[in-house]
């Protein structure tokens, strides 16, 4: 029974939540790790970007919500997303034809690009900002758990309770949903194939025909939609505020190079190894090993390796192990 | 230096000017004092960046951080000794903690190096650091303790020396190169976007070290009154010789002594800012100066010249992390306090990065106007945003939308920010005194 325990307040307190944090990761590293394979520069303005497709999403759920419209069970904002990401689409594509188009005709070194992105970030979050302003807004609405810790007990007679809150369940099954539809095409249509063309050699890729600006365009699709699911389902899970989003780059930075920038199935590894160590090494293990352990014997210490203000902090030095050992990352990347 | 340049400079600089004596006309001269103080860190910090990026194209986005560090060498050194801090078991036992980090990591490097192609490599370098980490926190945790436990509502932190403050800026370039090292010698030799994402999640640790770890410097609970090194508005109002001369000079001895105190830290600034161009100024014209941007040119060939490109990146990377740390205990001792919520990467680092980019990248004196007209469009954009929401406003009906735009004028200056910083980089990417 103990050991049972153990492994429900284990599942309770690290897997569920890095779970879903990992799937939002992913999904924010996969839109990093795209724009590296296809624009070839890291892109600090992603950060940005999903908070901008989240305001729209929130703003048309609070639109909805307003007309009495409600997705119940579901979030309502689930039924604005396609809004949100129509706008972050259409703005991302706006950007790209105003400030990265020229840099790709002038033949700018990634770093230039890098800097015009630093510009974009400034623009997008000043946009953020004037529109819904720096706090914070929770936005979720619908069941709030799929099982709550009473709930649970009360069915397994177990002393830990788990929670899962439908938020976490959401984030994971659009991410399934979301991760499935982005390999079909990349890997079975003929646009996706000339994608992953471009992405391996941009020279090759052009001798037999694929056209770059319309391959970089469906990018910038595809990371509207990327960004603005991940920022909506990180926001719903938590909640949202521009600064946070920003910070958020951190980590969905480390997640994409950790994987190997420019490789997909790379970004989602790494997104879910960055959640589960920085929340496993926050965590204190206390309660765990207290049921694990022998009879009377409960550590002294929270058994907490770090305290949870340096979640960061790990997502950064998984950064730098792998840049020592294995530059490209864990599944092979591109390095220029 | 081409005639034309210097002409171009000197029209810039005397614009500038017109900008700062403007708002000292038109708002007050207190005013444009402060922007003209934070002006010259900021044109200090600029000349570090561009130590970096103009020199040696290296793309450093961790100023906050370094920035941050000049911050806590000011209150190091100049903060008053807390009494019993310096204990057996406080003080001298958390320095003895993080030596032995620091002997644990050193230990494990050395460990990779010696066990080279031998199959349990990996595993006795994580043996030792997870050994070493419990020791660590076994001796570092209860020396915290104590050291917090000292009048947390007070101090609560191992305090400073006491020393003048002016000590801490070479201290506070000293714990930014130290750092710098660290992580050049991690991240350089890397491709340039690394170090851009190595840089700044090393700022971000920073500001959360100084945030959460109270017993350094009392973490979010603020170091305030750190000493001047010039005088305080007070001394100067109950001193008759100083009241005297004001009056007669037919000034309001209030805002007189607030204006000297300025002036002095403008003075103060000033000669570290000039000292600085001169020293880079030197450098850049030297052998030296020729070999580095001969590296930022072309690697390869200067590589088989015989330069040793990354030790040579490793210098510049400390050099310039060191101007900003010196920039970030200067700005702390203008402030007279450390606040570690205040740091954000958005202003102590991409608006430095703005300021480089739009005075001209390679060019000291660039980047130094860079510095002075940004911070002051920084600060008036503003004022000039509300005047002019106030303009589109003014028609409107009172309501929800029109509070919100005068509400959203704050937000007008990061917007302003990034459109300046792409329209530069687009039409004039040289900058506006561009290298020659």
């Amino acid at each position: 029974m103990d050991f049972l325990n153990a492994i429900v307040a284990l599942l309770n307190f690290v897997i569920v939540p890095a779970t879903a944090y990992g799937a939002q990761l992913a999904l924010g590293a996969l839109g990093v790790t795209l724009i590296y394979g296809i624009l070839r520069f890291s892109n600090f303005a992603h950060g940005d970007t999903m908070a901008f497709g989240t305001m729209i999403t929130i703003m048309a759920t609070w639109g909805l919500q307003s007309l009495g419209f409600t997705a119940e069970p579901l979030p309502t904002a689930l039924i604005a997303l396609p809004l949100g990401i129509a706008a972050t689409a259409a703005l991302v594509v706006g950007t790209d034809k105003m400030v990265y188009h020229f840099y790709r005709q002038t033949k700018a070194k990634p770093v230039i690009f890098v800097i015009a992105s630093i510009g974009v970030m400034f623009v997008m979050n000043g946009i953020v900002r004037f529109i819904i302003g720096v706090d914070d807004q929770n936005f979720a609405d619908g069941a709030r758990f799929l099982i709550s810790a009473r709930d649970f007990k009360e069915i397994t007679g177990l002393d830990e309770g788990l929670a899962i809150r439908s938020t976490q369940a959401i984030t994971v099954i659009v991410a399934i949903l979301t991760v499935v539809a982005l390999f079909w095409f990349l890997n079975k249509t003929r646009t996706g194939k000339s994608m992953r063309a471009f992405s391996d050699n941009e020279d090759l890729a052009l001798l037999s025909g694929i056209n770059p600006e319309r391959v970089v365009m469906i990018t910038w699709l595809i990371v509207a939609a990327l960004a603005t699911t991940a920022g909506v389902l990180y926001g719903l899970d938590k909640s949202f505020k521009p600064f946070t989003y920003f910070q958020l780059l951190l980590p969905i930075f480390a997640a994409a190079i950790v994987g190997g920038l420019g490789n997909p199935l790379g970004a989602i590894l790494g997104g879910f190894l960055i959640a589960y160590s920085e929340i496993a090494v926050t965590y204190a293990f206390r309660k765990v090993v207290g049921y694990i352990g022998p009879e009377g014997w409960s550590p002294e210490g929270m058994l907490q390796l770090l305290s949870t203000d340096y979640k960061f902090a790990v997502s950064f030095t998984i950064l730098l192990i792998v840049l020592l050992f294995k530059p490209t990352g864990i599944m092979k990347g591109k390095s220029v | 230096m081409n005639l034309t340049l210097d002409r171009k400079a000197a029209f810039l600089f005397a614009l500038v000017a017109v900008l700062y004596i403007g708002t000292g006309f038109v708002q007050s001269w207190n005013t444009a004092l402060s922007i003209l103080n934070m002006g010259l860190i900021s044109a200090i910090m600029a000349l570090g960046v561009n130590i970096q990026w103009g020199y040696a194209g290296l793309f450093n986005v961790g100023v906050m951080g370094f920035t941050a560090l000049g911050g806590l060498a000011a209150v190091l050194v100049a903060s008053d000794p807390v009494e019993g801090a310096w204990g057996a078991t406080s003080g001298w036992q958390i320095l003895l903690a993080l030596l032995m980090g620091g002997a644990t990591i050193a230990a494990a490097i050395a460990l990779w190096g010696k066990m080279k192609g031998h199959k349990l490599r990996g595993l006795a370098m994580a043996g030792l650091l997870i050994a070493g980490f419990f020791i660590f926190r076994a001796v570092f945790d209860p020396a915290v303790a104590t050291v917090e436990a000292i009048d947390p509502a007070l101090t609560g932190n191992i305090g400073g020396l006491g020393l003048p403050i002016i000590l801490a800026w070479p201290v506070g370039g000293l714990l930014a190169a130290g750092a710098a090292w660290i992580i050049g010698k991690t991240a350089l030799g890397l491709r340039s976007d690394y170090l851009a994402i190595a840089t700044l999640g090393v700022a971000e640790i920073i500001i959360y070290i100084l945030k959460n770890e109270d017993w350094l410097a009392r973490g979010v609970k603020n170091v305030i009154g750190l000493p001047r090194p010039v005088p305080y508005e007070v001394d100067l109002q109950a001193n008759q010789a100083f009241v005297g001369a004001m009056q007669g000079l037919g000034a309001d001895p209030v805002t007189a002594s607030s204006i000297t105190v300025k002036l002095a830290y403008a003075v103060l600034f000033s000669i570290v800012l000039i000292a600085l161009i001169w020293l880079t100024q030197r450098a850049l014209n030297s052998p030296w100066g020729r070999m580095i941007r001969a590296i930022r040119d072309n690697e390869v060939s200067a590589a088989a010249m015989g330069k040793n490109v990354t030790a040579r990146h490793l210098q510049i990377f400390i050099l310039g992390s060191a101007v900003c740390g010196l920039a970030g205990a200067m700005m702390t001792t203008l402030d007279s306090q450390l606040v570690p919520s205040t740091y954000q990467p958005l202003r102590f680092t991409f608006l430095i990065w703005v300021m480089v980019i739009v005075g001209g990248s390679g060019n000291n004196i660039g980047a130094v106007l860079g510095g002075f007209l940004i911070w002051w469009f920084w600060i008036q954009v503003e004022p000039l945003g509300l005047l002019l929401l106030q303009g589109i406003t003014a028609g409107m009906a009172e309501g929800w939308l029109k509070d919100h735009l005068m509400d959203a004028a704050a937000h007008m200056r990061l917007l302003t920010m990034g459109l300046i910083l792409l329209l530069v980089l687009r039409f004039s990417p040289r900058g506006l005194l561009p290298e020659r």
